[in-house]
């Protein structure tokens, strides 16, 4: 028995019918690590002493009954822009080499109350800023299905870990389509909420206005009962949603008659890898076989959704990362003039290459004389852009189509030019920017075995619909898994 | 590429974002930006004359908290992660010239 | 050569801290005085992954304040990031309303000599304090304390509409006072609960444009405030004079030498690159809030000086000196509905009260004895219980530990003797202990009496009613 080949809820069972302990899955985990991430390297931190500590005290409350949840003892790693109590929060930079914040992120602290043991932190692009874990101040993630490809990003390390079996599931969060990126070059099921459904709290921002904290999981059923633990409506964050219900797993019937799938035609156009094409199409082909109606039409302003993208992210960037100054944690460099020669050095010093760039792109555009021009433009454009989804909403429950416009690339080749790398996010921006519920299903694999994602996008608030219309896909398809994940370590 | 971008407006950027760059740093970011500008400048292909700014996405407004002290004194936790700390303070260079 | 004649023309920016129990975005104490940092939370000191939420009482009291000074109130409100570097903000952007401040276009009347005016109020918005910097001279650095940091402020920017520094003080007084009996802040200039900065530019009189003004901060009291403007009215002619240009620029008044230093620096592009804090959705005040809080504005000076008049018959005085603070008219009014004496209770506040302020180094807004105590003294006065004597050595224990002043003269014993029977014995006896005062007395030197009276008094431990002390002597004496 692979305990580490388990979905979350199968483990989550297993452990409740006593059938594993809490400890064996959790030790299950460490080896799985230890033995696959120096390869990988998916983890900026792992947390032995405190997992070990955790499972104990887990099991313990397990077997009195005061944990139920389908998630209790369930190991879980947790992308490192998320603050954990006690445990060094990076966000994959120097500036926070050695941040350990006091106190938690809102999602990890409502993982914990069910019984999650936390192994450790997950790698990521500096600052989420990046589409493929390059970025990193601790080396790049690689992707586990094909070591010289990259994982994805920014939540790069979380899509890996899951994709190599180093955990049962992730957080990943997702500002451009920083979780269903990653999740589709790793061929796991990566989901991203729609704005306000879990809370920001303790998540480190990059871009306030689009960020959303999302699971990272082996199948759809996972993504709902994860989803359905996170999030909730939390005074501590003033964009959190009061939303009337947060049950997603009764979405998880595999029924799709009558749902009304929009193909935006605009998602097919150049620069969409024909591979990628043919398997999102054929994903369309299914759900239509299964009784969904499927139709072509046309979003508009898809190429638009990226240059507003990096105008409102990178306006939001440059103010959020301003407090990293050496004043009240993290780096600070060693020698320094005066105060603001300090400020300068410690921030040239602590920031990598492409937070630099969005930071001095975000003050340009919203210095004096700019701000009109490029930031009023861009967020008269967020509005253009929420409007067509909406339009498209009134006609289809769901709209369909690639996560990516290619197959993980090969290590080194996106950093070389930004903006083909910035092209990658074509079709998760938009998303971000309407604050809509997304998510990616593998759909197949191309020609050297790297796996190929499907999005499915729903309206505001549905994020039932898309579940269901993941899920009644993913049965059509039996569970892959990379080669390093079948590795049994003992 | 239709914006150059000067090297005052590198070093006036580097000013408001406090990050000093290397000359060759520099120059890269001027190629960098100017190539993102060019690329942003798409949006001007679109009429937004009659849109409003959309600054939240969702209508939910007046968010409130009621006016009670809930916290205590954190000091200790708040100050652990300090690179410098002096009498229960941050400490920083000197701030008077 | 002729003089020429230059315009001094001052508008304000007044930061108020608001009186609120917590900061503005987060649930730490806004209390004075603690030791450094010892309030403060992620949000207050910039943690990454902390997130503000707004304190409700802010745009109440920003609300009040508005509604206090005219101005209209904005339906629909954001908040923006002014972002700058600087140790005292810990987010290094402060939160603040630029786009779409709470209020706008009000006004506030003053008087001075030269007859009332309408100073014109730009906007008020909210926005959140700074932290403390204390700067360790021993050590060259400076140390930050963030108790300061996140408490609620409004900033109240005048139209450039005063004049002299009499207007600029005038108009400091009115928007103290007013905020002051709206309880949203106790505007004290020490302590920085109320901060003026002095933008002043001048022109020559009759000149149809401003001249380029200056901004100036640091001015911690209204003295400094008119020292200051007349040191940058000066220092802005003399550079017209020879020639020179004012250049528009914030400076820093020193107030110990006089003279205002700029305060620039090639590090601080004053570029503040605002834009809409998207962790916070926006306020949106309906006009039944609007009304609500309207409903529940307070009687304002003017209102009370007026009434204390009609109503209660008190002369002009002593309605000014009643109303110059909330706290005073508040204890007035509260004796008031204990005892229907408004003269008799003005005169004890206006005299013992203050003199027993100021003895005590008491402020007049923090004097804290019981109402219904002083009601009860002017009542004992009046119904001949204790004499006034008496009263004044009671008041001071009202003032003091606010005891219960009937239950302290029950227990003290010192009720007045209005038995005329037995004082007219101890009387008769004192007259004839003292026969050289008698003679005097008789032979025409009325002012013996005064001594016949104070042996009285002696006798009877201060408690006998002085009138009837008198009535009885001057029967014997001259029966």
């Amino acid at each position: 028995m692979d305990i580490m080949s388990f979905t979350a809820t199968e483990l989550g069972k297993k452990i409740k019918a006593k059938e594993i302990s809490v400890k064996e899955a959790t030790e299950a985990a460490l080896k799985k690590i230890e033995a696959e991430d120096s390869s990988i390297n998916a983890f900026v931190t792992v947390d032995r002493e405190g997992a070990r500590k955790s499972a104990d005290e887990i099991q313990r409350k397990i077997d009195s009954e005061e944990l139920t949840g389908p998630l209790a003892g369930v190991p879980v790693a947790i992308k490192d822009n998320m603050c954990t109590i006690g445990l060094k929060t990076t966000c994959s930079s120097k500036i926070l080499h050695n941040f350990v914040p006091p106190y938690d992120c809102e999602a990890v602290s409502r993982l914990k109350q069910a019984g999650a043991v936390i192994l450790g932190k997950t790698n990521m692009d500096e600052f989420a800023m990046g589409s493929t874990t390059e970025t990193s101040f601790y080396g790049e993630t690689k992707n586990p299905w094909n070591l010289e490809h990259v994982p994805g990003g920014s939540s790069g390390g979380s899509a890996a870990a899951v994709a190599a079996h180093e955990c049962h599931y992730a957080l990943g969060s997702d500002t451009g389509g920083s979780i269903r990126q990653p999740s589709s070059y790793c061929g796991v099921v990566g989901m991203k909420p729609t704005y306000g459904t879990v809370s920001r709290y303790g998540l480190i921002a990059y871009g306030s206005s689009l960020d959303q904290i999302g699971p990272i999981a082996k199948d759809v059923s996972d993504c709902a009962a994860i989803l359905e633990t996170i999030s909730s409506y939390d005074r501590k964050d003033a964009t959190s949603m009061e939303r009337e219900t947060y049950d997603f797993t009764s979405a998880l019937t595999d029924d799709v008659k009558g749902m009304k799938i929009g193909v935006p035609r605009d998602y097919f156009g150049a620069g969409l890898d024909p591979e990628v094409r043919e398997a999102v199409l054929g994903a369309a082909e299914v759900l239509q076989r299964k009784g969904a109606i499927v139709e072509e039409f046309d979003l508009s302003l898809v190429e638009y959704a990226i240059p507003a993208y990096y105008v409102i992210a990178s306006a939001e960037a440059s103010s959020n990362l301003a407090r990293f100054d050496g004043v009240k944690y993290g780096y600070r460099t060693e020698d320094f003039s005066d105060l603001h020669n300090m400020y300068k050095k410690t921030r040239s010093e602590g920031f990598g290459p492409e937070v630099k760039r969005r930071i001095m792109l975000g003050s340009f555009v919203l210095s004096s004389g700019y701000y009109d021009a490029y930031y009023l433009k861009a967020l008269r454009t967020k509005s253009l852009i929420k409007d067509a989804f909406d339009r498209a909403f009134k006609q289809f429950d769901v709209i369909l189509g690639p996560a990516a416009p290619t197959t993980a690339p090969r290590l080194g080749d996106s950093l070389s030019d930004p903006i083909k790398m910035y092209l990658g996010d074509i079709y998760t921006v938009s998303v971000n920017l309407a604050g809509l519920p997304g998510i990616s299903v593998p759909c197949g694999k191309d020609k050297n075995g790297l796996p190929i994602g499907l999005q499915l996008i729903g309206d505001c608030y549905q994020e039932k619909k898309i579940i269901k219309a993941a899920y009644a896909f993913e049965q059509t398809r039996t569970y892959e898994c990379c080669d390093i994940a079948k590795k049994e370590v003992f | 590429m239709a914006n150059v971008i000067s090297d005052e407006t590198i070093e006036y950027v580097g000013i408001l974002a406090k990050l000093e760059l290397s000359e060759e740093e520099k120059e890269q970011a001027k190629s960098d930006m100017a190539k993102m500008l060019d690329y942003i400048d798409k949006l001007n292909e679109l009429n937004t004359e009659k849109v409003e700014p959309m600054t939240h996405i969702f209508p939910v407004n007046n968010v409130f908290r009621d006016d009670v002290v809930v916290n205590g004194d954190e000091r200790e936790a708040m100050l652990s992660n300090a690179p410098e700390q002096k009498d229960g303070s941050y400490v920083v260079p000197q701030t008077v010239e | 050569m002729a003089q020429k004649q230059y315009e001094t023309v001052i508008g304000l920016e007044v930061h108020v801290e608001l009186a609120t129990k917590t900061k503005i975005f987060c649930s730490c104490s806004t209390e004075f005085g603690g030791a450094p940092n010892t309030h403060t939370c992620p949000v207050c000191t910039g943690m990454p992954g902390s997130l503000p939420v707004l304190n409700r009482q802010v745009v109440e009291y920003a609300m009040s304040v508005g509604l206090a000074t005219n101005c209209e109130i904005t339906q629909y409100n954001l908040f923006d990031r002014k972002n700058y570097f600087y140790p005292d903000n810990p987010q290094n952007y402060q939160i603040s309303q630029l786009y779409l401040p709470i209020c706008r276009n009000g006004y506030v009347e003053i008087e001075t000599e030269s007859g009332r005016k309408k100073v014109g109020i730009h906007e008020i918005h909210m926005e959140e304090d700074a932290g403390k910097l204390i700067h360790d001279t021993w050590e060259d650095c400076s140390l930050v304390d963030y108790n300061r940091s996140g408490v609620p402020l409004i900033e109240i920017v005048s139209e450039p509409d005063m004049r002299s520094a009499e207007e600029v003080i005038a108009y400091l007084e009115k928007l103290r006072m007013t905020i002051q009996y709206l309880g949203a802040s106790d505007c004290k200039l020490q302590e920085g609960s109320m901060r003026a900065d002095v933008n002043l530019s001048v022109r020559e009189i009759g000149a149809p444009e401003f001249g380029t003004r200056t901004e100036m901060k640091n001015l911690n009291s209204f003295k400094a405030i008119a020292r200051a403007i007349e040191g940058e009215r000066e220092r802005q002619i003399d550079l017209i004079e020879s020639g020179e240009k004012v250049i528009q620029e914030t400076r820093r008044w020193d107030d110990n030498k006089e003279y205002s230093y700029a305060m620039r620096s090639k590090e601080d592009a004053q570029d503040y690159r605002y834009f809409p804090e998207p962790d916070l959705p926006p306020v949106v005040i309906s006009q039944k809030w609007i009304d609500s809080v309207a409903e529940r504005q307070p009687e304002f000076r003017e209102a009370k000086m007026a009434r204390y008049q009609q109503e209660y018959g008190l002369p002009e005085y002593d309605a000014e000196i009643l109303t110059s603070s909330k706290h005073l008219a508040d204890l007035f009014e509260a004796t008031l509905l204990k005892c229907e004496k408004p003269k008799e209770i003005s005169n004890w506040i206006m005299g013992e009260t203050m003199r027993l302020a100021k003895e005590h180094d008491v402020e007049p807004e923090k004097i804290s004895f019981s109402p219904e105590n002083l009601a009860a003294i002017i009542e004992m006065v009046d119904e001949g219980a204790i004499n006034r004597k008496v009263a004044k050595d009671v008041f001071e224990k009202v003032f003091t530990d606010d005891i219960d002043p009937k239950q302290y003269v029950e227990e003290q014993g010192l009720k007045s003797v209005n038995d005329e029977g037995a004082l007219r014995g101890i009387i008769e006896d004192i007259v004839a202990k003292n026969p050289q005062s008698v003679e005097d007395y008789r032979a025409g030197k009325k002012k013996a009496i005064g001594f016949l009276v104070g042996q009285t008094m002696k006798a009877m431990q201060g408690k006998a009613d002085p009138a009837m002390v008198n009535k009885i002597l001057k029967e014997i004496l001259e029966g």
